[in-house]
């Protein structure tokens, strides 16, 4: 069983959001990263599940600078056996689709999980497009996974509830809360992980589809009205005339 | 021309599919396009339906293959529609489905994606501007794609569905398929209910209730006002709550119209997932729980107390209005 992660890095959630004055950037000073959850806690866990059931190999691969490589020493502390960085920015979701794709068609895969979506661009759209690259089937917000030999038994989320499906491999899977869970890495695997290697691989050249014109903050709420807790019938004529929300 | 992949689950067109057509007409409108709505599947009712919320064309993929969703057979149906109806934009929602379809979509039609737009486009055909939220909800982000053919997905509850035209008859049209891989063996929901995502009015509560016990005034509230049930990650966590329910950033996202947090605190984490509701209510008996500071309406006070005069305040609006 030979089983690629794909993991992002992202500001962690309680990190203050802020962009440069002309709202271009993100300014990431001060900001603390950490690895996506969904990536960390439920697809590589699961991944490194299945590995101790069933033997082989789990890689993880990041898109990104060198500056990510505390978060790929985590996941390899966490129980991956190798690692690849692909040495680019994560510009945008179609590059780093192409980019794991073109990695994938070297390393025979079973398997390619991701995370159900980042939570810094929250764009759920890397799994879908890896699948396409690589014309693979592609099974989104997966909350459990079984495998008999080459058929793989998934429940996926769907609005109000869970479709259960059945397939071969190889596919590629997005991982939701459900799949697995969190693993805290321990000595032995942080110390492991210093000695597992640690591949960089150059980009492959991709012709931007999508440009960001300006990040800007929502409107702060103007505060909040508080409404006498005995006069409940003045809060249902707020969200009747004022609110409209009901 | 703009096409707007309209969602059928069960042969039922989704409130989604409603919000979209209307979102893809006004795009139409933007860049004096028609908009054209389609649907997949053997079993979609009521398909000219979509003409009143503005689509001068319905076509109608009409195979069975097309039932479930296997997003490779469904992807490669959909852009081959679109090559063939000639579409610079096709717009869906950004559903558990959507999301499965619209990267493979941008990838088959080298089109630029945005996926969870949330308000109206600007710009033009050669470069069309849109926005959505990211950071959970604590920034909005402006992008222009450049691509002949842009694909777009649609925020759930980002507009309102509105009738501006008629039905129309609905055109059949016929693509070749490439056989799927995936094999639905059940779909398992919960019938009744408003899905969450899918909510305009989500009542949530966290364990400010102490006991799954106590859920009851939590249910009658949502009953009275028609709404769906959420909770904090701690009650799904420790089983007072089925996980379905799990809002927030490790849960699900909503951005219902209506979101009312009886006994939670407001941790970061809890507002990742709610925090572009429209309207926000708190009800908690610490004056300094961090969620008033996100909410718009607040009500200091034991839950126990509140929460059923609540629901008796909203049952005698809904007896003389
Ligand atoms: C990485 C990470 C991810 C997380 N993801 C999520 C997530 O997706 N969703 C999520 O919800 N949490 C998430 N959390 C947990 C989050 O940080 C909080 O711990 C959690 O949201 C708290 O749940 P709560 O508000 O129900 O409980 P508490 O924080 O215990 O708050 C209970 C509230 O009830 C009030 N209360 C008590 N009794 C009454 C009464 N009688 N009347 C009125 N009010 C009363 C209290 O004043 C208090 O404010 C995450 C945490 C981490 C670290
Ligand atoms: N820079 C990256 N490197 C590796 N994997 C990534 C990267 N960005 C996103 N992914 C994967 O793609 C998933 C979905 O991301 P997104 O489409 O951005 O929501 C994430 O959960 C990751 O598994």
């Amino acid at each position: 069983m030979k089983i690629l992660v794909c993991v992002s890095q992202t500001p962690d959630t309680t990190a203050k959001i802020s962009f440069s004055p002309d709202g271009t950037t993100f300014n990431s000073a001060g900001v603390q990263f950490i690895m996506n959850p969904y990536d960390e806690w439920y697809a590589l866990v699961r991944a490194c599940e299945l590995r101790e059931t069933l033997g082989g190999t789990v890689v993880v691969l990041n898109v990104g600078p060198a500056s990510n490589e505390t978060t790929i020493r985590k996941a390899l502390a966490i129980g991956a056996d190798e690692a690849v960085r692909i040495d680019a920015e994560p510009q945008s979701a179609a590059f780093v689709a192409k980019q794991v794709a073109e990695y994938a068609k070297t390393g025979g895969f079973d398997l390619i999980f991701l995370g159900k979506e980042t939570i810094d661009f929250n764009g759920s759209e890397v799994g879908a497009m890896v699948a396409e690259h690589l014309d693979l089937p592609y099974i989104s917000y997966a909350s459990k996974l079984g495998l008999n030999g080459n058929l793989a038994t998934l429940e996926r989320d769907i609005e109000g509830g869970v479709e259960v499906l059945e397939l071969e491999l190889p596919f590629v899977l997005s991982a939701a809360k459900g799949m697995a869970e969190q693993r805290i890495p321990n000595m032995r695997g942080i110390m492991m992980a210093r000695t597992k290697p640690l591949t960089v691989v150059p980009p492959v050249p991709v012709e931007e589809s999508v440009k960001t014109l300006q990040f800007t903050l929502p409107p702060a709420k103007v505060g909040v009205k508080l409404v006498d807790p005995e006069n409940m019938d003045e809060l249902v004529r707020l969200l009747h005339e004022e609110a409209k929300a009901i | 021309m703009v096409l707007v992949y309209a969602e059928s689950p069960n042969g039922h067109l989704k409130k989604s599919a409603f919000e979209a057509v209307t979102y893809g007409k006004k795009v139409a409108e933007l860049l004096g396009l028609p908009c054209v709505a389609i649907t997949l599947g053997s079993k979609v009712q009521d398909a000219g339906e979509l003409g009143k919320y503005g689509a001068s064309r319905v076509v109608q993929v009409a195979d069975a293959q097309l039932d479930h969703l296997d997003s490779q057979v469904i992807a490669a149906a959909l852009s081959t529609a679109a090559q063939q109806l000639g579409a610079s934009i096709v717009l869906l929602s950004h559903s558990s489905s959507g999301k499965t379809i619209a990267g493979r979509l941008a990838v088959r039609l080298s089109a630029g994606l945005v996926s969870g737009v949330n308000s109206l486009p600007t710009g033009n055909a050669s470069e069309l501007r849109v926005k959505k939220m990211v950071f959970s909800g604590k920034a909005i982000v402006e992008y222009a794609i450049t691509t002949p053919v842009k694909v777009l997905s649609l925020m759930g509850n980002a507009v309102r569905p509105e009738i501006n035209g008629a039905a129309v008859s609905v055109e059949t049209l016929s693509v070749p398929l490439t056989s799927g891989r995936v094999r639905v063996k059940a779909v398992k929901t919960v019938e009744g209910k408003v899905p969450l995502p899918e909510a305009e009015i989500v009542v949530s509560a966290g364990r400010g209730m102490k006991d799954p016990g106590n859920w009851g005034i939590v249910e009658e509230l949502a009953d009275t006002l028609g709404a769906t049930t959420a909770c904090s990650r701690p009650v799904a966590d420790s089983h007072w709550r089925p996980h379905h329910e799990h809002v927030g950033q490790t849960g699900i996202a909503i951005r219902p119209n209506l979101y009312i947090a009886i006994g939670i605190s407001g941790a970061i984490q809890h507002l990742a997932g709610v925090n572009s509701s429209k309207v926000i209510v708190v009800i908690n008996k610490d004056p300094e729980a961090p969620f008033f500071k996100a909410a718009d309406y607040g009500v200091v006070g034991d839950l126990f107390e509140i929460v059923p005069r609540l629901t008796a305040a909203i049952r005698k609006f809904k007896s003389t209005n």
